[in-house]
């Protein structure tokens, strides 16, 4: 028994924890594997910049000791690429959740992907929007029960890892809040990688969609995750199916291809020559 | 080699261009938007001159993520911009809310056409004033400025960016389509005699800064991302610190407090209107615009055939010249309103002055009113 | 270290590190998983109730405890973690 402090926060606001989540709640397990990826690969702290939209997740900028943006709902991508594309010096990282970043916010998703803007865009997808309640929401599976859905969902799910590789990311994975491990190592993969990359982590929502669904306890929603995900490395996107009997996890697309503030400086170059070592625009006046 | 950030010289030019190297001039290194008639050459002429000047020009996918990647820009410390006509411009208001709420300096150039809707994209109109005052939810003051021609689109553009790193609001620049697409004389002087103000940046070191703390003036320093600050910005209401307090209403009450009065208690220092014949004027014509160009035209004709008309331009329209009307309210017997819309600036102008003594002028479509029309309206009241 | 498992062999040099596990008993929720998850049943549940209304773990059977850190990881809420034997607390 201690009152000493966790390792991890040194990185988290002073009073901020404990955070709003609630128990068994998937964000918690993101937000620590998020931060111990960062002390592993002892990044310039003062360069990271976490923006995140409306949602259980959303929350989460405000927790962490980093230049953080808590956006207006859905557009969370669209400050990330504006704040990239104007200091390409920094690491930018989207951490929100499946309806602030498909469904109202779908657009911003895929025009970023297709740009290959250098942003880490983290997904916490728990098939329903949690904070307003538990709502039906564009990863939902079909039949699921939400207080917008009470006799079952009959809209099909986005496949968010086909999404995102067919919208031109270059790195796509999958996995889950049960695969702690795995997170934190794709979450470094996609803070070293130039490009626009993409990871989905399966959550539970033991209060709204685990409890509305009759999932069971906690621990039953976490061996839910555990028992039913197989993994398949670079298997067909197309076929990475989320349901009730099989969650498909894995890395899914780790490929080059030339990034857009690269290319941009190489225009700008190209007009005027002159731009200084961080890739910084000279003549910012600030 | 960079080319010239500020063109001095004299050109023959559109307002739309005027805007652009106005905002280039006033330091603006980001544009996000999307292309809409008549606004498009706005950013047609962005796209070809910032990366020369070392800026970027960034075409988002809507007018939407337009303003939440300037606002993105803003926060990275680099002077941003937009431009767009009524239906972007409907498309924009929560995200400039968002820019009200955690103070970002933005600007917005609204080069107004005929609505409601699609409405008529070629053709001029002024029906989105009152939209740039009150287009978002909650309370908020923002400042807009009219230009009437293409010199005005360029100083008060780079008014614009002064104002808006000054107080940390959004600023409008609302040009009608006649202003933004007319080609006119422009003057860029040279840049040391253009005045450029840049936000406050923090005194303190990151452990003792407040983001939301405001000075004297009521507005806070704003420090960027990436130099060491970690600091946090949200749409939610907040305290002084940034994090969010969705309960109190003490904070609530503070922080709506605060983002209005950082505005109305400097006013008289943002309000500019331009006056013309008003010092024995019995009856006054007010209008803005493209508007304002015939106006002054009919004030002098009125006073050739011996009616002592006078002109007050609208040069800001929001925070709204209210004192100007109050001090010449007692003196005039008749106030002449000519909108190109169906009654939006008249409504305040009605605040200050009795309204059985206002002709309202509308006229929609197509072109402003004629200096004869306008004539007209100047000589009719007294019968 | 890549997101892909590579298994473990003798050429790999392996140090059990001695670890002792440290608890905020206030900040838990009780979600459970780091006491059903504990491959060597360390951990058990604090009778007592935290201010959240959960019953936070408790360290029971401290010896056999292998400090494979699944209770910190798993750990949504920062409530749990381990420091080596020793260390300055």
């Amino acid at each position: 028994m201690t009152q000493e402090m966790h390792p991890l926060e040194k990185f988290t606001r002073k009073g901020m924890i404990p955070h709003i989540w609630c128990a068994g709640c998937g964000d918690g397990v993101i937000l620590s594997e998020f931060l111990r990826a960062l002390d592993e690969l002892k990044m310039d702290l003062n360069k990271v910049a976490v923006v995140s939209g409306i949602g259980c997740i959303g929350r989460i900028s405000g927790y962490v000791k980093l230049d953080g943006f808590h956006t207006t709902h859905g557009r969370a991508i669209a400050f990330a690429v504006g704040l990239k594309a104007s200091r390409p010096d920094l690491k930018v990282v989207v951490i929100s959740g499946d309806g602030d970043l498909f469904s109202i916010g779908g657009n911003h998703f895929i025009h970023a992907a297709r740009r290959n803007i250098d942003i880490t865009v983290i997904c916490s997808n728990n098939f329903n929007y949690g904070m307003t309640g538990g709502q039906a929401g564009p990863t939902t599976i079909l039949e699921g029960r939400t207080t917008t859905s009470p006799y079952g969902n009959i809209e099909h799910p986005f496949n968010l890892v086909h999404l995102a590789a067919g919208s031109g990311a270059v790195y796509v994975a999958r996995w889950t809040t049960a695969h702690v491990r795995r997170i934190r190592e794709s979450i470094k993969k996609t803070l070293t990688k130039k490009g626009f990359t993409f990871i989905e982590v399966i959550s539970p929502c033991p209060e709204q969609y685990g409890r509305r669904n009759r999932m069971g306890e906690i621990m039953d929603q976490f061996n839910w995750l555990r028992e039913k995900s197989v993994v398949q490395h670079f298997s067909d996107p197309l076929k990475a199916e989320v349901a009730l009997d099989r969650i498909v996890v894995g890395e899914f697309v780790d490929l080059d291809k030339p990034e857009y503030t690269d290319l941009l400086r190489r225009q700008m170059m190209t007009v005027q020559g002159t731009l200084d070592k961080d890739g910084r625009l000279t003549n910012a006046p600030l | 080699m960079m080319a010239r950030d500020v063109l001095t010289g004299t050109h023959f030019t559109q307002g739309d261009f005027a805007c652009a190297e106005g905002a280039i001039a006033a330091g603006c290194r980001f544009f996000a938007g999307y292309p809409i008639t008549p606004a498009t050459e706005v950013a047609e002429r962005m796209a070809r001159r910032l990366p020369e000047v070392g800026g970027v020009y960034l075409q988002m996918e809507d007018e939407i993520g337009s303003v939440a990647a300037i606002i993105g820009a803003s926060y990275g410390g680099v002077k941003s911009m937009t431009a767009t006509s009524g239906p972007g411009f409907s498309l924009m208001q929560e995200n400039i809310g968002l820019a009200v709420m955690t103070e970002a300096p933005i600007v917005i150039v609204d080069v107004m056409r005929g609505g409601p809707s699609t409405g008529q994209p070629t053709k001029t109109g002024q029906q989105d004033l009152m939209q740039a005052r009150w287009g978002s939810h909650g309370d908020y003051e923002i400042i807009a400025f009219a230009p009437s021609s293409v010199q005005e689109s360029f100083d008060l553009t780079v008014q614009a960016f002064n104002l808006s790193e000054k107080y940390r609001v959004p600023v409008f620049v609302m040009l009608d389509e006649v202003v933004g697409h007319m080609r006119e004389r422009l003057v860029i002087p040279p840049p040391d005699q253009l005045e450029i103000i840049n936000r406050k940046k923090p005194a303190v070191q990151p452990e003792q800064y407040n983001p939301f703390q405001p000075e004297k003036d009521l507005v806070p320093p704003m420090a960027v991302f990436g130099e060491g600050y970690r600091f946090y910005a949200t749409g939610l209401t907040h305290d002084e610190t940034g994090h969010p307090q969705t309960d109190s209403a003490e904070e609530q009450t503070k922080l709506v407090k605060r983002l209005c009065d950082k505005i109305r208690v400097n006013r008289d220092s943002i309000v500019q209107v331009k006056r013309l014949l008003l010092d024995d004027a019995e009856v006054c014509v007010v209008a803005y615009g493209s508007v304002a160009r015939s106006a002054v035209a009919a004030v002098n004709r009125a006073r050739e055939r011996g009616v002592k008309a006078g002109f007050l331009g609208l040069t800001t329209i929001w925070p709204f010249p209210d004192k100007e009307i109050e001090a010449i309210a007692d003196q005039v017997d008749r106030i002449v309103v000519a909108e190109m819309n169906y009654g939006q600036i008249v409504r305040e102008v009605e605040r200050r002055f009795d309204y059985r003594k206002i002709t309202f002028v509308p006229k929609l479509g197509e072109d402003p009113h004629t200096p004869d029309e306008l004539l007209s309206s100047i000589m009719g009241y007294r019968k | 270290m890549e997101a892909t498992r590579k298994p473990l062999s003798p050429q790999h040099n392996l140090k059990i590190i001695e670890v002792e596990i440290d608890t905020i008993p206030e900040r838990c929720k009780g979600c459970g998983i780091c006491v059903e998850l504990c491959p060597k049943d360390v951990l058990d549940y604090d009778p007592k109730l935290n201010m959240h209304g959960a019953h936070p773990p408790r360290v029971a059977k401290k010896d056999d405890c292998v400090g494979c850190g699944l209770c910190e990881e798993v750990c949504g809420d920062l409530a749990i973690f381990l420091r080596r034997k020793g260390e300055q607390k």
